[in-house]
């Protein structure tokens, strides 16, 4: 049985090679329909995943609070000193009012000059709490992070990003050095690793992608207080903001959503202006997941209409075929072949076709992706169940399609077929 | 006579076509038996019914009335699928125009009655190799039929007809085709055939290839009209 039907397949590709040009030409809209498949799949897997990695990196199980300036502000009510956002208080009650909280990290983000020898340059710099090191890891490239001593003797002490180090001209000489930031002098005790900026446009970035260097939030508060002054062209901004960022995170990304809502519900009752946001990576997470799906939706109903446009063209080529071939099936009838070997006969040359055009058109879908990654520098990844799918729509098509030209030409009539010329 | 065994019996056997309006008697009435191991011709002019004849005994078509028993099986009343299996496993067919598929080699083409029998490939190769030494044409089994001369395609197709080992082979004009040269080659191998002890039905319109024939009949406006044996 098997190694007849290994016969009738070489006899099929036998029968098909005859006419390399029609065949191929034949199987253009399947290469091209599952090509296109294969391509899109990978390209869209490519940028949803790279889309999870980077929320994964924000951790699904954390929350992030950002302080902002409240909407009256921004309408253009302007306050001569505003005071605004997240406040210790606010950590406090977040880190003790809720169940389930592992880590309550409190940010404060200050800019300013620092001098490490003869290099000036301006800095962002971080003041937070020593479990920052614990929610956004990086490795060490020199020396050591920040610790609970540092932050109680509020310590001028300050750790590099590699940013930061870049910035300055640092390395692992640098350490114990000192540097000056604003008019104060801090002693660098580390340098962490950061990670690179991914290649394409997303708005998530990791906690640490903007930040050149952490000090101890008890030292921020003391050594430069609460009040940023920033100076502009024609006037001095004042501005008394205590946080610029809490990041929460919770013992396991179950609570996240639930911890959101109760945490944003205590936050309303202590403020009287909505001057803080909330980021939820895990709903974003649920959102890409929700995106990817409506994605492939459409992509699959595009594929779809490609690949029945594809199965039409074999159809048709298979009837030309059948009517070509009246003789032989005259033959074959003559011969004893039922209707059903005749219909096999033809449905296995359809599902060649189909094959053959589902697998070119694979290597298509390969290919691709490959070009677009090199070129347009985006990531793209193959899923194997795009390559099973594919083949799989192939042979269904080449059965589908192959079917209405096979049962014609089991309707021959023998001796009108024999006749045939 | 008694004691000869019947191959094909028919019994007043008649078949009607419907062309337009019109009501076509291609047989009206026709009762033969042919004997296992005969070697019978059948003559005539054409529209005499000898193809409609040949049609019915190679169970290509079904009689409109009247009966046809093939080793005392009545095909008359078989389905399309039953005289499909029926041609496989006793019927060999030898046509005017040889009618090979094309795309196919020699040893394919003998192979293609076996293919359908399920036969597996290394017996189906073995009884191909033997029969085209038969047809002598053991050095030509990887050609193509357009690379052979009429001869030695009818060669083939007589190969292939005897690839199920039917009792019954039918020819159509079998040397038509061809000068009388291979004409005779091949009408060598029919009688060669015959003497092994097939069973030969043919049709022919020259006179001089019916008389090679044991038995003959004359067919007229789809009646036999005269018989000679």
């Amino acid at each position: 049985m098997n190694s007849r039907l290994i016969e009738e397949i070489a006899t099929g590709f036998k029968t098909l090679w005859l006419h390399k040009l029609r065949s191929l030409l034949t199987i253009l809209g399947i290469v091209f329909g599952v090509g296109s498949v294969v391509a899109m799949l990978a390209i869209g897997e490519g940028a949803s995943q790279q889309t999870l990695e980077q929320i994964k990196r924000l951790g699904s199980s954390n929350i992030m609070i950002r302080s902002i300036k409240s909407e009256d502000e921004n309408q253009g009510n302007r306050v001569r000193f505003p005071i605004y956002g997240l406040t210790y208080e606010d950590a406090l009650r977040i880190e003790f009012g809720f169940e389930g909280i592992k880590n309550v990290v409190s940010m404060k983000t200050l800019e300013k000059e620092a001098r490490l020898g003869r290099n000036r340059i301006n800095l962002r710099i971080v003041g937070t709490t020593t479990n920052w090191f614990d929610v956004v890891t990086r490795p060490l490239l020199a020396g050591r992070i920040l610790s609970r001593e540092d932050s109680l003797e509020r310590k001028n002490v300050c750790v590099l990003t590699r940013y930061g180090a870049n910035k300055l001209l640092a390395n692992e000489a640098t350490i114990g050095q000192q540097v000056y930031l604003g008019s104060n002098v801090f002693e660098v005790v580390g340098i962490l690793n950061t990670e690179d900026q991914l290649a394409g446009s997303s708005s998530m970035q990791s906690p640490d992608q903007p930040i050149d260097a952490y000090i101890p939030l008890t030292t921020a508060q003391a050594v430069f207080g609460d009040i940023a002054v920033v100076n502009t062209s024609n006037s001095r901004d004042r501005s008394l903001v205590e946080l610029h960022q809490i990041i929460v995170q919770l013992e396991n990304s179950d609570l996240v959503l639930s911890g959101a809502k109760s945490i944003l519900r205590t936050l309303k009752m202590f403020h009287t202006t909505k001057d803080y946001e909330m980021d939820v990576p895990l709903e974003l997470l649920k959102q890409t997941e929700k995106t990817k799906r409506t994605f492939n939706t459409v992509l699959g109903s595009i594929a779809g209409i490609s690949l029945i446009v594809g199965g039409i063209g074999i159809m048709n080529i298979m009837l030309a075929s059948v009517t070509e071939r009246t003789k032989e099936i005259g033959i074959r009838r003559a011969i004893g072949a039922t209707r059903k070997m005749i219909i096999r006969q033809f449905l296995i040359e359809a599902v060649i076709l189909t094959i053959t055009g589902g697998l070119i058109g694979i290597g298509f879908g390969v290919v691709v992706p490959s070009v677009v990654e090199y070129f347009a520098k985006m990531p793209t990844k193959i899923p194997l169940y795009s390559i099973v799918l594919s083949l799989g729509i192939s042979v269904f098509i080449g059965v589908i399609f192959g079917l209405y030209p096979a049962w014609k030409a089991a309707q021959l009539d023998p001796i009108e077929s024999l006749r045939h010329q | 006579m008694k004691d000869k065994k019947i191959v094909v019996e028919l019994s007043e056997v008649t078949k009607r076509y419907q062309i337009g309006t019109n009501v076509v008697h291609a047989l009206s009435g026709v009762s033969y038996a042919f004997e296992s191991g005969c070697f019978c011709s059948i003559q005539g002019q054409s529209g005499s019914g000898k193809s409609t004849m040949l049609n019915l005994l190679g169970c290509l078509d079904s009689p409109t009335s009247g009966s046809y028993f093939l080793n005392g099986q009545d095909v008359s009343k078989m389905d399309d699928e039953q005289l499909s299996a029926v041609r496989l496993s006793h019927i060999g067919f030898i046509f005017q125009s040889f009618h090979l598929i094309p795309q196919l080699t020699v040893s394919q083409n003998i192979q293609l009655p076996l293919s359908y029998l399920g036969w597996n490939k290394d017996k189906s190769e073995d009884r191909a190799r033997e029969l085209a030494t038969l047809v002598d044409l053991k050095d030509r089994m990887d050609h193509r039929p357009v690379e052979l001369s009429g001869g030695q395609q009818q060669r083939v197709a007589i190969a292939r007809s005897l690839a199920n080992n039917p009792k019954l082979i039918l020819a159509d004009e079998p040397t038509g085709n061809l000068d009388s040269a291979t004409g005779g080659q091949v009408m060598e191998v029919l009688l060669e055939l015959n003497r092994q002890g097939k069973t030969i039905i043919m049709v022919t319109h020259t006179s001089e290839i019916a008389a090679h024939a044991t038995s003959a009949i004359h067919m007229l406006d789809g009646k036999i009209d005269r018989i000679k044996s």
